[in-house]
């Protein structure tokens, strides 16, 4: 049993994927990830966090990866995991997961990265309840966009700034 | 004064539910040595909804108030996310301690939707808690794949394969894509395309939602790993991939 992301920063180290982040380097788009519980904490410890951080700075730059704080292993759940999102406490849930819309706000990026589907629904909705407006994006989004293979119709998840940028075949747009 | 020590030391105690949780889990989950620094409350999201926190949680447990923790909503409330334990300086398991909880409930008094999302996947052979069947996730899977292989020619040779034998990787799926977003599956097709790596889906067992766990219905959790584990074994994979 394994992870994908210890894999996406092995093939990148490998050349087997070669993400350019060129694509931002005028842009500027920041950045920040949501360490998942279950992927970090629970399973593969600060090494798979590393790991996420090489792959995304690989793809957005250095300089635009934003870290929350407290981080890794020691981050803050951001209350979709365990079952909250289909309990039925919605208040108590958005009041969870306030904690975690602060942190995110406080890096001022406009892009949240989250590796697992519990993550991204929830930071999703306190981004809409809080009014925070960053976007919650897949992993897998932003490396095809810095591997110029993320097509016109991959972009559900990009705001209105990134998704006319990097375009492969954008004539199939639907 | 010591006669009245003894006669209270030989009364038989009531087993609680922390006495039944600490024998289950390895040295008794440390419960009982909790220093009440309150280091696990601090850094809990959960703190102060119903009132409750894990300090309180635990103390609660410890002096036997098993009605109360029975009757909170608060096991619910906490995500299990573990980092209470990872900051506690006594390594207490109050995630396990609620776990054991969430199970002592009746099931039909455990949160609806969770439960109904676990009695999904355990009816189809796909493990979908959205209850996709084998039939539409190969149908899904082969139409966006075709799809994709016309409009963006250089992935024309690119695979979505579903139980090929003896690819490396067996990859579990969300039903999320299959079901409402079919083409956010394809990034992740396009990315072991172009890293050469050999993968498969399974026709059966192939989706990575958790919630027969999440309810702490042990029984139908192993039954589902049992399943992954067979449907991996049939295709001879060396790596179950989990994508999430
Ligand atoms: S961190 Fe550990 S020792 Fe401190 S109050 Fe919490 S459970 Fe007790
Ligand atoms: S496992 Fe529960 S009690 Fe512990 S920090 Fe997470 S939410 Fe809080």
């Amino acid at each position: 049993m394994k992870n994908i992301y210890e894999y996406y920063a092995k093939w990148i180290r490998e050349g087997k994927l070669k993400p350019s982040s060129d694509w931002n380097k005028d842009l500027k788009v920041k950045f920040t990830l949501q360490d998942p519980c279950q992927i970090v904490r629970k399973s593969f410890g600060d090494a798979i966090a590393e790991d996420l951080r090489y792959a995304l700075k690989a793809c957005v730059g250095e300089e635009n990866f934003i870290d929350m704080t407290p981080n890794k292993s020691n981050n803050y759940c951001c209350g979709g995991g365990g079952g909250f999102l289909q309990s039925g406490f919605k208040e108590q849930r958005l009041e969870y997961g306030r904690i975690k819309d602060s942190q995110i706000k406080e890096t001022g990026a406009t892009y949240c990265v989250a590796g697992c589907h519990n993550c991204h629904a929830q930071i999703h909705e306190l981004s809409e309840h809080y009014e925070g407006h960053y976007q919650v994006v897949h992993f897998w989004t932003i490396l095809c966009l810095a591997l110029g293979i993320l097509g016109p119709n991959e972009r559900t998840y990009l705001g209105d700034d990134l998704k006319g940028v990097n375009v492969f075949h954008p004539e199939s747009e639907m | 004064m010591a006669e009245g020590a003894i006669k209270l030391g030989g009364k038989k105690k009531k087993s609680t539910i922390m006495d039944m949780v600490k024998e289950i889990l390895p040295d008794g989950g440390n419960l009982n040595a909790c220093l009440t620094c309150g280091a696990c409350s601090s850094g809990c999201p959960a703190t102060g909804l119903e009132g409750m926190d894990a300090r309180k949680f635990l103390r609660m447990a410890a002096l036997g108030m098993d009605e109360e923790i029975m009757k909170s909503n608060w096991p619910w409330m906490c995500t299990m996310c573990q980092r209470c334990i990872y900051v506690c300086p006594m390594k207490i398991d109050i995630p396990q301690l609620i776990f054991n909880i969430r199970s002592r409930r009746p099931r039909d008094q455990r949160p609806k939707g969770i439960v109904a999302s676990c009695d999904m996947a355990m009816k189809g052979e796909t493990l979908s808690a959205m209850g996709t069947s084998v039939e539409d996730f190969q149908f899904v899977v082969e139409d966006v794949l075709g799809e994709y292989q016309e409009a963006q020619p250089e992935f024309a040779d690119m695979e979505a394969p579903i139980d090929k034998k003896g690819a490396e990787f067996f990859l579990n799926q969300n039903s999320r894509e299959p079901v409402t977003e079919p083409d956010e599956m394809v990034p992740l097709w396009k990315i072991l395309h172009t890293a050469g790596v050999s993968w498969t889906y399974g026709s059966k067992a192939w989706a990575a939602e958790n919630y027969c766990l999440f309810i702490a219905d042990t029984e139908n959790w192993k039954k589902m790993l049992h399943q992954q584990a067979d449907m991996v074994h049939e295709l001879g994979c060396k790596t179950y991939l989990n994508t999430e």
